[in-house]
């Protein structure tokens, strides 16, 4: 064991920086590997949605619908005769869409407000944050409800809308990791020896809120997915025939539901596995990317006593906000 | 304690200036055409036939310069308590209101409990026995919570029970005070829905801030004076890791209220996250707007609360 592990220990050191951290995720965090297959498996089916789905997302078999599973429609038909499996993986790659652009959006908001909040400091810093805590008090459901009924539904208005959003209440966390480390000798140091502020947020700042801002990126995936689905489920997000899960639990479905229950089952089941794969892969992407969670665990390959082995969840109070 | 009081009701200030001027831009933002649509609307609809367009832009106030719309709408809800008329019933919005926020409010109290009655046991449990297998069970239902999409686990519970039992929800409201028990009936199972979110995030910062205190010094001096698991636990340790989950309290507030308004339409409750899918759908912009107004007051007004009791539970806490 001790010479195998030596080499391994050894190897790794030749791997870059991401390499390293899959082979410290497989080993520390059996979960969070389960939740990144299913994370790679979803982004892959919604990818290759045309290669996969046996039929178009709108083929008719009227004479074959509300059917049950089948060897022919293995997920079975809805009320329109449109095969459910095919509908399902199209609606993975809404899924993936809507969550990866509106976390970008979001993030790429939140990091440019935080910053500069943090940055500029004084009254601006007083004003944005009570402009933040408004768009926070507002809960967010209510708040894209209203907006997308004003400028109409669609996937890119609810991928801008969700982006905004969230973006300008994630920038509080951002903001607090500035302020964090603008007290810090080396931020003073750039500053005195004349660095133009671009070059200070660009060089100084941005690489040192980096892992933080992955780890937000990560977490707020999962919100954003389930946001969409709860908007459309409402009629308010990316309107029918687009495939979307939350669409396929609303509107006409509902009333053939009690004929074909299975038409109840797979979308919030496919949406499920998704929201949880993504939760496990976020957790541990977080365990492992930030330092000061790392607690009494080493790095990979080092054998710690068991009483060391402390793993610290942080008390994050915007985890759940979307 | 005085000073931070005031200051804390004094940063309101901003804050709902700020919620009031988003609220109102975002109605007035209203493009042309959907103008179109609702005078389109009101002919079909016809109550209103003589409601044309200059007639309804009338009713918006878009006919007068912004600041002044802005400045009326607000002194009338400052001044008078007034949040404007329906666009379609013409009757005043407050009295839609009063019938309303019951539900919501009920639906969301019963749902903060039953998140508390499941997170705490588990929570402390995870953190007890930590690493081992209770725990990650306790851990993986709470990931599981989460992940349940609330009108998935709704419409689950409303499909299956009528297809099987032939169990049908209740479609009128039961008020409270005709029929305490079958009230009770009627919210209990959409709160517990909406409360698995809630639920799933509590039992993990229940966990966390148990993990945290247990280590603490004063939990050493409490086993070693020979006490019971139990009171170390609950006398000594719980109380102390109460106060993170009061504050962020505030925080699911507004994820609280979003997913009621997902359930109230689910299973039909009229409370006011269904009165606002329903303003919506017909574009009654004043009652949306009046809707936005009023839970986000509350928001604010909740959130200021929590900070000011945080003091109560922390004697740390001298508010400097």
């Amino acid at each position: 064991m001790g010479e195998k592990s030596m080499k391994k220990t050894s190897e790794t050191k030749k791997h870059s920086k991401f390499g390293e951290l899959v082979i410290r995720m497989i080993k520390e965090k059996p979960l969070g590997t389960f939740g990144a297959v299913i994370t790679v498996l979803l982004l892959l089916t919604g990818i290759f949605a045309n290669y996969l789905a046996p039929y178009g997302i709108n083929d008719y078999h009227v004479q074959s619908a509300l059917q049950g599973p089948s060897v022919k429609f293995l997920l079975g038909t809805d009320n329109l005769g449109r095969d459910l499996l095919s509908r399902i993986i199209f609606g993975a790659r809404i899924s993936v869409i809507v969550g990866l652009s509106a976390t970008l959006i979001a993030t790429i908001i939140s990091t440019i407000l935080g910053i500069l909040s943090a940055y500029i400091g004084g009254t601006f810093d007083l004003i944005l944050q009570r402009f933040v805590d408004a768009v926070m008090c507002l809960p967010g459901v209510v708040l894209l409800i209203v907006i997308i009924s004003i400028i109409g539904p669609g996937i890119w208005q609810v991928i801008i809308c969700l982006g905004i959003s969230g973006g300008i209440g994630a920038s509080r966390m951002i903001r607090s990791l500035v302020i964090g480390i603008k007290g810090n000798m080396y931020l003073q140091a750039a500053i005195a020896v004349g660095n133009s502020t671009p070059k200070i947020i660009t060089k100084h700042i941005l690489p040192n809120i980096m892992a933080p801002i992955i780890i937000l990126f990560s977490m707020s995936v999962p919100g954003m997915i389930l946001a969409e689905a709860g908007l459309s489920f409402l009629g308010f997000g990316i309107p029918p025939p687009a495939p979307s899960w939350g669409g396929m639990l609303s509107g006409s479905a509902r009333t053939y539901m009690f004929r074909d229950p299975w038409m109840a089952l797979w979308p919030g089941l496919a949406l499920t596995i998704m929201v949880y794969g993504v939760n496990m892969f976020g957790d541990a992407m977080r365990d492992l990317l930030d330092p000061r969670l790392r607690g009494g665990v080493g790095r990979y390959g080092i054998k710690v006593p068991k009483m060391a082995t402390i793993k610290k969840e942080p008390a994050t109070p915007n985890e759940s906000s979307s | 304690m005085q000073n931070y009081i005031i200051r804390r009701i004094l940063l309101i200030i901003p804050t709902v200036f700020f919620v009031s001027l988003i609220v109102f831009m975002i109605i007035r933002l209203i493009p042309g055409n959907v103008i179109d649509i609702m005078a389109a609307n009101a002919g079909l609809q016809g109550d209103f036939t003589t409601l044309d367009r200059q007639n309804l832009e009338h009713l918006l106030g878009y006919d007068q310069p912004v600041i002044v719309q802005y400045g009326k709408w607000v002194g009338n809800i400052i001044l008078h308590g007034n949040l404007g008329n329906s666009l379609w019933s013409g009757e005043p919005v407050m009295d839609d209101i009063k019938v309303r926020w019951p539900v919501t409010v009920e639906l969301g109290l019963l749902s903060l409990i039953i998140t508390q009655i499941i997170a705490f046991p588990i929570g402390i449990y995870s953190a007890l026995r930590q690493d081992t297998w209770g725990d990650y069970l306790g851990r993986s239902f709470a990931i599981l919570c989460m992940a349940l999409p609330s009108f998935w686990l709704g419409t689950l519970v409303i499909v299956y029970p009528a297809i099987w039992w032939n169990y049908a929800q209740p479609v009128m409201l039961i008020p409270f005070h005709v029929d305490p028990i079958g009230n009770l009936k009627m919210f209990i199972i959409p709160a517990t829905i909406l409360a698995a979110a809630g639920a799933g995030g509590n039992m993990r910062l229940i966990r966390t801030m148990m993990l945290e205190t247990m280590r603490q010094d004063y939990i050493r001096t409490a086993w070693a004076k020979g006490l019971k698991e139990r009171v170390v636990v609950l006398r000594h340790a719980l109380k102390n890791a109460l106060i993170p989950i009061i504050t962020i309290l505030g925080y699911q507030l507004p994820v609280l209220v979003g997913g009621a308004v997902i359930i109230e339409n689910l299973f039909n409750l009229p409370g006011m996250g269904r009165l606002l899918v329903e303003a919506t759908n017909d574009r009654d912009y004043t009652v949306v707007s009046a809707v936005m107004i009023i839970v986000s007051v509350a928001m604010v007004v909740i959130n200021l609360l929590v900070d000011l009791t945080y003091g109560l539970f922390d004697p740390r806490i001298r508010y400097q």
